[in-house]
């Protein structure tokens, strides 16, 4: 508990978190007094201490869905860089897409995560200003995305798994992005990925946002962070465009349905990875833990089965995707007067040639 | 301009302008010119005058593209079931979805069925702009992928009339999935040698863009036709800067490699047929 109370001294508060973060100014003042007039106030402070535990678990038991992206937006969440760092051995980055350049917002390279030989293909926002600059905020352009798939075919080639680490805002929209193709670069990727010869993990660290998460994010398997989320569009951009008021985004965010917990219930992701209590920036160390556990757990998993039957698994996996959420209506079937039959069509129409 | 003044002053007289009988006359959004509307549809919904190609619904599209009556529709009744339960602005998805179908007389953004151009037997799925911006939701994906395997198991040439706002937002990742959905379905019908050509009409953009729009052996669009990732209003919001004329257009597209060719409503038919012809084995 120690441990815990310690790492959220430094951490910022959230504007739902007031309650905590009034509690941990007491802590802090109790400490100062205590060691100002030397009066022992240790009973009190752990008092405080464990009530402080108990109302983070009553705030992060019920995190609405806005919450939940105020969290996933946190200055301080891990980003790719504090996986790399402590949890990818020997990490050997491999730059550009041979074809225009080298998109910072989308790092790719080999490395080890336990003592499994992967490629990781991770999408980077930077921490401080020059490096989030550096990596346009995390919005990958098409280069980024050609990078991913070249760096992808170099692993299918000797038979390394791929492990993506998802974390934009989106795709950049950008006039540059336009020309060079952001659209048929991504969707290359998706095309790609259904049929790349290795098992590939991918997990949503951060903000999942619409087709430019999607474009890393094909594979066998779909993880998301607790406290992550993954959207069809940003809050903000759903609040303007179905709400008609980009204010609106909180109650967006509650009616897209895309957080872990939601998107777990609808079967479009297969595992939700635990955070830490209070979210994954209040300890960097467990996060990361919980995450190389599921990444070590889940390619010895793939790797017991041939790569026929996770490729047939993969394309019935995305081939179902939604097909549940359709339905056959029988009542209206009088509506449309124009179909004939196929084989009258045929008796009619004799091919033509063209002139 | 003294057309669009809001005031009732047309530079004779106060008095409010007759209305012109309505659906007789439609005015082309690009030279404005007003068109009198039977000699516009004997035209395939195209301008003479500037040959703008006004965007027109699934039905249309059928008429124009398949040999007379010889589309034969699969799944007509498909319908979404509202995945997420989706309510907003004191309505509902699925009341948006009745009402669309009313307006547009459509059951979904996308037909599908088999069809003859030409005389050649060809798989033809076509969205409807006029339903929900012709937005891709689960519907849209399984249709798409039910006609693909339809494609596949007939070794018929699959075409799509591409036309749509992107993802349906109301259905959330269930939305966002069918792009991965839809290109799976496509790199299994090019893993089966299947030909495949996508038709790009305005206005194609976003999740249908950045999905099975560009995975096509030949890519084919529309003169004019706004073919995005990001559409030009988020753009032009994001980075705050004047976009150059043209941009985003077929043309455009075109210049920088992404599309084969451009080609006029009139001549679709004739370049299907043909392109058909050279793909057969």
């Amino acid at each position: 508990m120690e441990e815990i109370v310690n790492s959220i001294d430094q951490a910022d508060y959230l504007p739902f978190e007031d309650k905590v973060a009034g509690i941990d100014r007491q802590i802090k003042e109790l400490y100062h007094l205590s060691s100002l007039k030397g009066i022992d106030y240790s009973a009190e402070i752990r008092r405080l201490q464990k009530e402080q535990v108990a109302e983070f678990k009553r705030i992060y038991s019920d995190l609405s869905a806005w919450q939940t992206v105020q969290v996933a937006r946190h200055p301080k969440r891990p980003l790719l860089n504090d996986y790399l760092d402590s949890m990818v051995k020997d990490f050997r980055e491999l730059h550009g897409d041979r074809c225009f350049g080298d998109d910072r917002a989308i790092v790719t390279g080999f490395g080890q995560i336990g003592r499994e030989k992967v490629l990781v293909v991770g999408q980077n926002k930077g921490r401080v200003t020059k490096e989030k600059i550096e990596c346009n905020f995390g919005c990958a352009n098409p280069e980024g995305y050609r990078k991913a798939l070249c760096k992808m075919r170099f692993a299918e080639k000797f038979g390394l798994p791929i492990v993506t680490f998802i974390d934009t805002p989106g795709a950049y929209p950008g006039i540059g992005a336009e020309e060079r193709g952001q659209a048929q670069a991504i969707a290359v990727n998706l095309m790609e990925m259904s049929g790349i010869r290795v098992p590939i993990i991918c997990i949503v660290i951060g903000e999942g946002g619409s087709g430019g998460a999607l474009g890393i994010g094909v594979g066998d398997r779909m993880a998301m962070l607790e406290y992550s989320y993954y959207s069809v569009i940003s809050p903000e951009g759903g609040a303007a465009i179905l709400w008609r008021d980009g204010s609106k985004a909180e109650l967006a965010a509650e009616s897209l349905k895309i957080t872990s917990k939601e998107l777990y219930k609808l079967g479009l992701i297969d595992s939700v990875i635990r955070e830490p209590l209070g979210g994954a920036h209040r300890s960097v160390h467990d996060t990361v833990y919980n995450v190389q556990n599921y990444i070590v757990k889940t390619i010895r998993e793939l790797k017991r089965k041939s790569i026929e039957v996770i490729l047939e698994e993969r394309y019935q996996k995305l081939r179902n995707i939604g097909t549940d959420a359709t339905v056959i209506m029988s009542a209206k079937a009088e509506k449309r007067p124009e179909i004939k039959s196929i084989k009258a069509a045929k008796r009619r129409s004799s091919v033509e040639t063209l002139s | 301009m003294a057309k669009n003044n809001t005031s009732n002053w047309n530079g004779y007289s106060l008095k409010p302008r007759k209305d012109m009988p309505e659906g007789l006359w439609v005015k082309c959004p690009s030279c404005e010119n007003m068109l009198y509307r039977t000699a516009v549809e004997a035209n395939m919904d195209v301008c003479a005058k500037c040959d703008h190609h006004f965007r027109i619904p699934a039905s249309k599209r059928i008429k124009y593209l398949a040999d007379e009556g010889s589309f034969d529709e699969l799944l007509a009744n498909m319908t979404s079931n509202d995945p997420l339960n989706f309510k907003f602005r004191g309505t509902s998805y699925k009341n948006r979805i009745a009402e669309n179908e009313e307006k547009s007389n459509a059951v979904e953004a996308m037909r599908i069925g088999k069809a003859f151009i030409k005389g050649r037997g060809v798989m033809l799925a076509v969205m409807d702009s006029s339903f929900l911006m012709g937005s891709m939701g689960a519907v849209v994906g399984e249709k798409f992928c039910v006609a693909v395997d339809t494609a596949i198991e007939d070794d018929l040439p699959f075409i799509v009339v591409c036309c749509s706002g992107g993802a349906r937002m109301h259905e959330g990742v269930v939305s966002l999935g069918q792009m991965a959905k839809t290109s799976a379905a496509i790199k299994k019908l090019d893993s089966a040698g299947g030909l495949y050509i996508p038709i790009l009409t305005d206005p194609t953009t976003g999740g249908v863009t950045a999905s099975f729009a560009m995975l096509g052996d030949c890519i084919i669009a529309e003169p004019k036709a706004l073919i995005a990732f990001a559409g030009p209003r988020t753009i032009a919001e994001t980075i705050k800067v004047e976009l150059p004329e043209g941009f985003q257009r077929a043309e455009f597209l075109v210049e920088h490699g992404f599309v084969d060719m451009i080609v006029s409503r009139k001549e679709m038919r004739k370049e299907l047929a043909r392109m058909i012809d050279y793909c057969k084995k």
